[in-house]
C-alpha cells in the first residue's frame, strides 16, 4: 500500500496535476479572443503585462487591495488558509526529502517550529472560512456541495499530516492516509474549483489587461485594485 | 403564440416598427406576450457555443462561491442586503443555469433572467473590483443581455432604443435634417450675446468633430447651445457631422450587438468623411463607453481604438482651462457645498478619474468641493446606469437603487451636485425627486458659462453708449 501511495500513484498524480493545468493554461489563453472579449490583448503587449502583473501581485498582498481591506476576517482567514495551503505542500521539510529521494531535487525547506505554526494557521484559517459559509446569508445562497467538496478536500492533507507529525496513534496508518489525501488533492486540481490554484492567476491576469489596456492604462491610469 | 405581434425575436428595422410598438402604451401587450414567447433553445446554446469561450466559462467555473463582491453592489446595499442581490448569486442563478442546461430552460426563466439581467445589474462593473478572483460580472451581465435580447426576452424600452439606432441611427427618431436644425436655430437664439456664434456643419479637416446625445436636441436643446457657446469663446475649430453626430448607444444596454456596430460605424464614417484631429463627445458616460470604449471592437477595429483620436468632454474642457482658452472669473467661482458624481463608464471604465476634478480646481472655491466616499473607480453607480433610468417595467426598483446615492450625497452635505453624464444627471433628479433631499444637480457646461470670464472682443457690443 505504502509503496504504491509513495510510487505509481505519486507519480500519476503529479503528472495529471501538472500536465492537466498546463492545458488548461494552453485552453484559456488560446480561448481569449479580442473581439469577444472586447480587449487588443495583441496590439498592447506591454500594457497588457503590466496591468496583468498589477492585477495579480496586489491581491497576493495582505490587506493590499480594497477587496481585502473591506473584508479584514475573510481576508484574515484567507492569508492564513492560503499561506499553509501553498508554503507547506512546497517548502515542508518532510516533503523536500520525500521530493528528493523521488524526483532528485528538492525546494527550500521550513523549519519545524514554522512549519507547525504554519500549518495550524492554516487550520484555523479554514475553520474561519466554513464558519462564514455556515454563517453569513450572502455565502450561504451561493453555497453548494461541490463548495463542501473542495473544502474538505482541502483540509484532509492538513488534518493527517498533522495527525502523523504528532504520531496521535497508528503513525503509518495516518502517514498513509496523509499522503492519499494530497495525492487526491492533486488529481483534483485540473478537474474542480481546485483549478483556481493556476487559473487565479490567468483570470487575473485576463482582468488586468482589460484595466491596462481597454479600461483606463491606455490612457496613463492603472487600476486602483 | 410562440412570436408576438409585439414581443418576438425579430429586431426592429422600420420607422412603423417602432411607431406600432410604442402604440402598446408602456408595453402592457408587450409584456403579457412575453409570457407565452418560445425560447429558442437551440439557438441560444449555439450562440453559447460560439461566443461564450474561456473567460466567461472560468469565471462562472472557479467562482469561489465566496461573497467578497456582495457589498461592493450598490443594489445588494439598497435592497437590505437580501442575499439573491450578491453578484454571484445573480449571475450564477441566470447565465451560470443557462449554460449548465445547454440552454433547455422555461419562458419563466428567461422572463425572471431578464429581470435579474435588467432591474439587478447595471452593468457598472464595480463588483468586478471586489472579486479576488478578477470575476467581473458587469460583464457577464453585458453578455447575459445579449443572449437575452437575441430571444426576445428585453424590456419594452430596450427593444425601441435599439430600433431606434438601426433605424435612424439614433436613440430617437431624430433625422439628420432636425439634427442640424435643432442645433442651428439654438444657435441663433444666442447669436445676440456671442455675436459670431455659429454652428460649422460638416467641415473637413477641422480640429474638433463635436457628437452628442440625441436627447440634447430633442429635450435639452440649451445644451447644444451652451457646447457651441464654449467652443466659441475656446476659438475651437470645430465641426458637427450632419450624419454621424449620435454618440449614445442604446443597443449596447439591450444586448443588440448588430445595432451596435451599426450605430458606432455611423459616427466612424462621420470621422473618415471629415477628417478632424479629434472627436469630443458630449457629457454622457455610456455614450463615450459605446463609442470610444467598446465601439471600436463591435467595428473590428483591432487596435480598440476609433478612426481618431476621441475624448470627453470633461477631457476637452480640463484641456481648454489649463490651456487658459477658457478663463474663470474667480468672483464668480462657486462658494457653496458641491460634490461630484463619478460616471462609472469613463471613470471606473476608462480611467477618467482626475480629469472632472481638475476642472472643479478651476471652478469651485478652495473648500468648498466635498468628494463622496467612495469615489473615482470606486464610485457607486448613481443608480440608473446601463438602461436602468428608462425601464418603466423596473421603476420601483430604480427609485429603491437610488437610496445609495442619495446616503452617499446626504453624508457630502453638499447643495449641488455636478454630474458630467446623462444618465447620472437624471438618476440624480429623479432622486431629488423621489426623496426631496434638497439638491440641485447640473451638468459643466452651464456652470462653466455663467462663470466665463469672456474676452473683451467677444461680448456683444454695446450699441448705445
Ligand atoms: C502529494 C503528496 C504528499 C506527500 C507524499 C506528503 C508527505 C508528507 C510527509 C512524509 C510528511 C511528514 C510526516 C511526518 O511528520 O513524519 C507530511 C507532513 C505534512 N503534510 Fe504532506 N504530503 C503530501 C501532500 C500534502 C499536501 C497537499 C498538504 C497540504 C495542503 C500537506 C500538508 C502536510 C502537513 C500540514 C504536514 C505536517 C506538517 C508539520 O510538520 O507540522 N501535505 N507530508
Ligand atoms: C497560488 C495559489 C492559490 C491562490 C492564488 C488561491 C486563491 C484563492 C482565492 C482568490 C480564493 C477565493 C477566496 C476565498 O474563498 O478564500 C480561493 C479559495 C479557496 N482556495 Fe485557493 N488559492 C491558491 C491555492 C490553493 C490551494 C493549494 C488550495 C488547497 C489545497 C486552495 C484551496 C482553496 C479553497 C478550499 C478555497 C475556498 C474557500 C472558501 O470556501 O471560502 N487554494 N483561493
Ligand atoms: S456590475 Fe454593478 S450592479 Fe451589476 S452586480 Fe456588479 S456591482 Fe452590482
Ligand atoms: S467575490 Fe468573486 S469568487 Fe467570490 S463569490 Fe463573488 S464572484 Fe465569486
Amino acid at each position: 500500500m505504502h509503496a504504491f501511495l509513495t510510487g505509481p500513484l505519486f507519480y500519476i498524480s503529479l503528472a495529471v496535476c501538472l500536465g492537466g493545468m498546463i492545458f488548461r493554461f494552453y485552453k484559456y489563453f488560446t480561448g481569449l479572443s479580442w473581439q469577444l472579449d472586447r480587449v487588443a490583448y495583441k496590439e498592447y503587449p506591454m500594457m497588457g503585462l503590466k496591468g496583468a502583473w498589477r492585477s495579480i501581485y496586489k491581491w497576493l498582498i495582505p490587506y493590499g487591495t480594497y477587496g481585502w481591506r473591506q473584508q479584514p476576517v475573510m481576508a484574515a482567514a484567507f492569508f492564513a488558509f492560503h499561506i499553509g495551503a501553498v508554503c507547506i505542500p512546497l517548502f515542508l521539510a518532510g516533503h523536500n526529502v520525500f521530493l528528493k529521494e523521488k524526483l532528485g531535487f528538492s525546494l527550500p525547506m521550513l523549519g519545524a517550529c514554522a512549519a507547525d505554526i504554519i500549518s495550524w494557521l492554516a487550520i484555523a484559517g479554514l475553520c474561519v472560512l466554513v464558519l462564514r459559509r455556515l454563517v453569513l446569508p450572502e455565502v450561504r445562497i451561493l453555497t453548494d456541495r461541490k463548495d463542501w467538496g473542495v473544502l474538505l478536500l482541502s483540509f484532509l492533507p492538513f488534518a493527517t499530516g498533522l495527525l502523523a507529525r504528532y504520531q496521535v496513534g497508528d503513525y503509518g496508518l495516518w502517514l498513509n492516509l496523509h499522503i492519499l489525501s494530497g495525492e487526491l488533492v492533486l488529481l483534483a486540481i485540473p478537474f474542480t474549483k481546485l483549478s483556481h490554484v493556476f487559473l487565479f492567476f490567468a483570470s487575473r491576469a485576463q482582468l488586468g489587461m482589460d484595466f491596462g489596456i481597454k479600461r483606463g492604462g491606455l490612457k496613463g491610469t492603472p487600476m486602483a485594485w | 403564440m410562440p412570436e408576438g405581434k409585439y414581443c418576438n425575436k425579430t429586431p426592429i428595422t422600420t420607422a412603423e416598427g417602432i411607431t406600432d410598438l410604442l402604440a402598446d402604451k408602456s408595453g402592457a401587450k408587450y409584456y403579457e406576450e412575453m409570457k407565452s414567447l418560445e425560447v429558442d433553445s437551440d439557438l441560444l446554446w449555439k450562440t453559447i457555443q460560439n461566443t461564450c469561450k474561456s473567460r466567461i466559462r472560468t469565471w462562472l467555473e472557479i467562482c469561489a462561491h465566496c461573497g467578497m463582491c456582495a457589498d461592493s453592489c450598490f443594489l445588494y446595499l439598497a435592497n437590505d442586503r437580501v442575499p439573491e442581490q450578491v453578484p454571484a448569486y445573480k449571475i450564477q442563478s441566470t447565465l451560470g443555469t443557462i449554460i449548465k442546461k445547454k440552454g433547455k430552460v422555461s419562458n419563466k426563466f428567461m422572463r425572471d433572467a431578464m429581470r435579474v439581467a435588467w432591474a439587478q445589474c447595471t452593468c457598472c462593473n464595480r463588483c468586478g473590483m471586489y472579486c479576488p478572483h478578477g470575476i467581473d460580472t458587469g460583464i457577464m451581465f453585458g453578455y447575459l443581455r445579449g443572449l437575452l435580447y437575441q430571444q426576445g426576452f428585453v424590456p419594452w424600452e430596450m427593444k425601441i432604443g435599439a430600433g431606434m439606432h438601426r433605424v435612424y441611427n439614433a436613440q430617437m427618431d431624430i433625422s439628420s435634417e432636425d439634427y442640424v436644425d435643432t442645433f442651428e436655430w439654438m444657435v441663433e437664439e444666442y447669436e445676440d450675446d456671442y455675436p459670431g456664434l455659429t454652428v460649422p456643419v460638416d467641415v473637413e479637416d477641422a480640429d474638433i468633430m463635436y457628437t452628442v446625445n440625441a436627447r440634447e436636441a430633442k429635450h435639452y436643446p440649451e445644451d447644444l447651445a451652451e457646447a457651441a457657446i464654449l467652443f466659441h469663446i475656446a476659438g475651437e475649430n470645430w465641426t458637427i457631422p450632419s450624419k454621424g453626430w449620435e454618440q449614445t448607444s442604446l443597443a449596447m444596454f439591450a444586448g443588440d450587438w448588430v445595432a451596435c456596430k451599426q450605430q458606432v460605424e455611423s459616427v466612424y464614417d462621420a470621422m473618415e468623411r471629415l477628417r478632424p484631429k479629434r472627436m469630443i463627445g458630449t457629457e454622457c458616460g455610456h455614450a463615450h463607453r459605446a463609442s470610444v470604449v467598446e465601439g471600436p471592437y463591435w467595428a473590428g477595429r483591432k487596435d480598440g481604438r476609433p478612426p481618431v483620436e476621441s475624448i470627453h468632454y470633461i477631457e476637452w474642457l480640463a484641456e481648454a482651462l489649463r490651456e487658459g482658452k477658457l478663463k474663470i472669473d474667480p468672483a464668480k467661482r462657486i462658494k457653496q457645498p458641491v460634490t461630484l458624481q463619478d460616471s462609472c463608464n469613463y471613470v471606473r471604465n476608462h480611467g477618467l478619474r482626475d480629469t472632472a476634478r481638475e476642472i472643479l480646481s478651476y471652478l469651485v472655491e478652495p473648500g468648498y468641493f466635498i468628494d463622496m466616499d467612495p469615489r473615482k473607480q470606486h464610485n457607486f453607480c448613481c443608480g440608473g446606469g446601463g438602461g436602468f433610468n428608462g425601464i418603466g417595467y423596473f421603476r420601483k426598483e430604480r427609485n429603491v437603487g437610488l437610496k445609495v446615492k442619495r446616503d452617499q450625497i446626504l453624508a457630502t452635505g453638499a447643495k449641488l451636485v455636478i454630474a458630467p453624464c446623462h444618465n447620472c444627471w437624471d438618476a440624480i433628479r429623479d432622486l431629488e425627486e423621489e426623496f426631496e433631499i434638497g439638491i440641485k444637480w447640473s451638468f459643466l457646461k452651464p456652470l462653466v458659462i455663467e462663470m466665463l470670464d469672456i474676452p473683451d472682443h467677444l461680448k456683444p457690443q454695446e450699441e448705445d453708449e
